[in-house]
């Protein structure tokens, strides 16, 4: 499906903005956009050593384990291949818990230490687990208490009460969130997006 | 008062981390900063393995964004959204969420100005903001920093959930506001 998409928003692109006339703004997002995505990706490379940095320490201190272990009532069912004092529980945690605090920067690092640590029970390098596929539908869908951002831009355009908008957005993350744990489970067990056993198997 | 809690626990959150973990490792005799620039070496080379990932994503994205495609698509589909009852205003919001987290934060923006803050339209953009999250640049980084090319299920489930996540925001918004 992503290779279709990815087609489409190319071809698309390019050939409306032929059509349009505006080929030439199109031709210069693509290359304004290849900038973006390394400086975004470049921009990384601080705050994601000093939170693996941590998050080792964490580690070897035992908090990660603990903290896996301390919720594993709750992600048993949505993570079921990988083990319940794997460090992976404990970073996808502190990512999901940072996520919904609105911890942005805290957030990323900790994702991507959550997916190194998943690709540790993955036998199949260059395909994506269950738990991966779990862990990225709750992120997409994201837990978001204080839209803070919002609010601001909100109350700057001079709205009367910016933050009653606080319950709506609670309750519509929610839904997304719901459906994206519903829809991982049902799609999962479709053939075409199914491991076969050779494939994977979970340690 | 729900606020002004959460504020303070997002305030303090990362320092109470820092301060704990590092605490508490050094009662559990951690050589701390060893330890600490053993983990961190790892940083460069994830941040710069997302590269290839995030520029296929962010070109396509610009691209399709720059020339004009996406009204075309909203022209399209606009009969089966008026008979869902949705806004017509709201749709540039519900295509550019999923594809772009800065995008979607310009339209936002645009379309409260445009209608003003207290409007239904313009209450309405700002649930869709926090409703979901920019699914398309979530797959790509977090895929793309473990070199994962093959999605599977991924942004199918990512999409559904943001569709839900919209409509639930559009829906609810009218009973609200």
């Amino acid at each position: 499906m992503i290779n279709i998409i990815w087609a489409v928003l190319i071809l698309s692109g390019f050939i409306v903005g032929a059509i349009n006339g505006n080929i030439q703004e199109v031709t210069d997002a693509a290359i304004a956009n290849a900038e973006t995505a390394v400086n975004i990706a470049l921009g990384l490379i601080g705050i994601m050593t000093l939170w693996l940095g941590i998050m080792k320490v964490a580690e070897e201190a035992g908090i990660v384990k603990g903290l896996a272990r301390l919720i594993s009532p709750v992600t048993k069912k949505l993570f079921s291949d990988v083990p319940a004092d794997h460090p992976a529980r404990g970073a996808i945690v502190m990512n999901l818990a940072a996520n919904i605090l609105g911890l942005g920067n805290a957030a990323t690092p900790l994702g991507l230490k959550a997916m190194q640590e998943l690709q540790k029970l993955n036998n199949k390098k260059d395909t994506a687990t269950d738990a991966m596929v779990m862990f990225l539908a709750i992120n997409t869908s994201s837990v978001t208490l204080i839209p803070a951002t919002t609010i601001g831009i909100l109350s700057s355009a001079g709205g009367t009460n910016p933050t009653n908008i606080i319950g709506p957005t609670i309750i519509a993350t929610t839904v997304s969130t719901a459906v994206a744990i519903i829809a991982c489970k049902l799609l999962g067990k479709l053939p075409k997006y199914q491991l076969k056993h050779d494939e994977y198997s979970a340690k | 008062m729900f606020i002004k809690i959460v504020e303070a626990i997002s305030r303090y959150a990362i320092p109470f981390i820092f301060v704990g973990i590092v605490g508490y490792a050094l009662t559990k005799k951690v050589k701390v900063y060893e330890v600490f620039t053993e983990g961190a070496k790892e940083g460069f080379h994830t941040a710069v393995r997302i590269i290839p990932f995030l520029v296929a994503m962010l070109v396509a994205i610009g691209v399709f964004r720059a020339s004009g495609a996406m009204d075309l698509l909203i022209k399209a589909i606009s009969p089966v959204t008026n008979l869902l009852r949705i806004p017509a205003e709201t749709l540039p919001m519900a295509f550019m969420r999923p594809l772009s987290g800065g995008g979607a934060q310009g339209v936002k923006t645009d379309i409260i100005n445009t209608h003003g803050p207290d409007s239904l339209i313009g209450r309405t953009v700002a649930v869709m903001m926090g409703s979901t999250e920019t699914t398309f640049y979530v797959l790509a980084v977090y895929f793309g920093s473990v070199a994962i090319r093959k999605t599977r299920h991924s942004l199918p489930v990512g999409l559904l959930a943001d569709l839900a996540g919209l409509l639930t925001a559009i829906y609810i918004s009218k009973i609200f506001f």
